[in-house]
């Protein structure tokens, strides 16, 4: 009946899956005890995270085995939002401190500042 | 024939297989919108995060990583589950759908008992509660009080998709117990992909709120 619409997939992909998706959330909480130095901890949890997340999508949400292409557009188009907002949105505080702002820009702040306390 | 394509295909469509490419875009299309709806808050982290880092990693090291991690493992096992539900679903198998179905209901039941009757419960009487029980006076107390609004904001507004979905389970167990997905099985996929993004928004949540900075003593 619905084998012809849909791909019913085979039992032992979703507990292999599943296994898999345990170990890993294991490994993270274990990297998390582990001083890896700098940054490392932070990019190996979410390296994690992304392989997780992506397990989930290729195998329990059917995306593998998907026959419609403009799923996975949507999929990419979702994914690719919230890249420029993370990123753009980061950019701007991250440099905030390694580029001074300009002179004029300077003493305007300083002035809605002054304006500021007056009227308090 | 005809009658019986009538009941399964509703009339805007042309045959079963339109029917469920359009029902999992759509899906699809909705949880797009949930990605930016989280993706604000994500975006909102990362920038507080970088600015108050040992702030953030203080109020990271007060939540409970057993918990966490439980809550993790109990939401990997409903996903398995869920899929084993739509799995039944189009086979067609309505008491083994019930089942999983149930057990996924569970499984959802579980996780916010623990997040509510544990997790939350315990930070509010620790004082760590911003707005209703903050008594947090130690170093950046200010910004480890933003860090725990970012951190029951999140978990608050996901916590209530885990309702939504434990309501759409009841549901499924309804429709499903009084036949209704005898050859319809387009709704139990798509409350199956709804599941699956709940899971992973907490599977990003999860190292992103209780691994702050590691658990090693610094």
């Amino acid at each position: 009946m619905a084998e012809h619409v849909a791909h019913v997939e085979r039992k032992r992909v979703y507990v292999t899956i599943w296994i898999v998706l345990l170990c890993f959330t294991a490994l993270t909480t274990g990297v998390a005890y582990i001083d890896l130095g700098s940054n490392w901890n932070t990019v190996v949890a979410l390296a994690i995270a992304v392989c997780k997340a992506s397990l989930v999508v290729l195998f329990f949400m059917h995306v593998r085995n998907v026959s419609e292409r403009m799923v996975r557009v949507v999929i990419v188009t979702a994914i690719f939002t919230l890249t420029v907002l993370i990123v753009i949105s980061f950019s701007d505080f991250a440099t905030r401190k390694l580029i001074p702002p300009p002179p004029g820009l300077r003493q305007a702040s300083h002035i809605v500042v002054h304006h500021l306390g007056e009227e308090q | 024939m005809a009658e019986e394509h009538a009941a399964l295909v509703a009339e805007q469509f042309d045959d079963q297989l339109q029917q469920y490419q359009t029902a999992t875009l759509g899906m699809w299309i909705f949880l797009a919108t949930e990605i930016l709806f989280f993706g604000g808050l994500f975006a909102a982290y990362t920038i507080y995060r970088y600015q108050y880092l040992p702030a953030f990693e203080i109020g990271s090291h007060h939540l409970s990583v057993l918990w966490g991690g439980t809550n993790t493992a109990v939401l990997i096992c409903s996903s398995l589950t869920m899929a084993m539900a739509v799995r039944c679903a189009q086979l067609g198998k309505k008491k083994p759908l019930i089942a999983f179905l149930f057990v996924t209901l569970i499984f959802g039941f579980l996780f916010l008992l623990i997040k509510f009757g544990e997790e939350w419960r315990h930070e509010y009487l620790e004082g760590l509660a911003p707005g209703v029980n903050f008594t947090y006076h130690g170093p950046h107390a200010v910004h480890v009080e933003l860090f725990m609004f970012f951190y029951f904001f999140m978990t608050g507004l996901h916590a209530l998709h885990m309702i939504v979905g434990c309501g759409i389970m009841i549901t499924l167990i309804i429709l499903a117990s009084r036949n209704y997905f005898q050859e319809k099985f387009n709704a139990v996929e798509i409350a199956g992909l709804y599941w699956h993004f709940v899971d992973i928004v907490w599977i990003f949540l999860y190292p992103l709120l209780y691994l702050i900075g590691g658990r090693f003593p610094h």
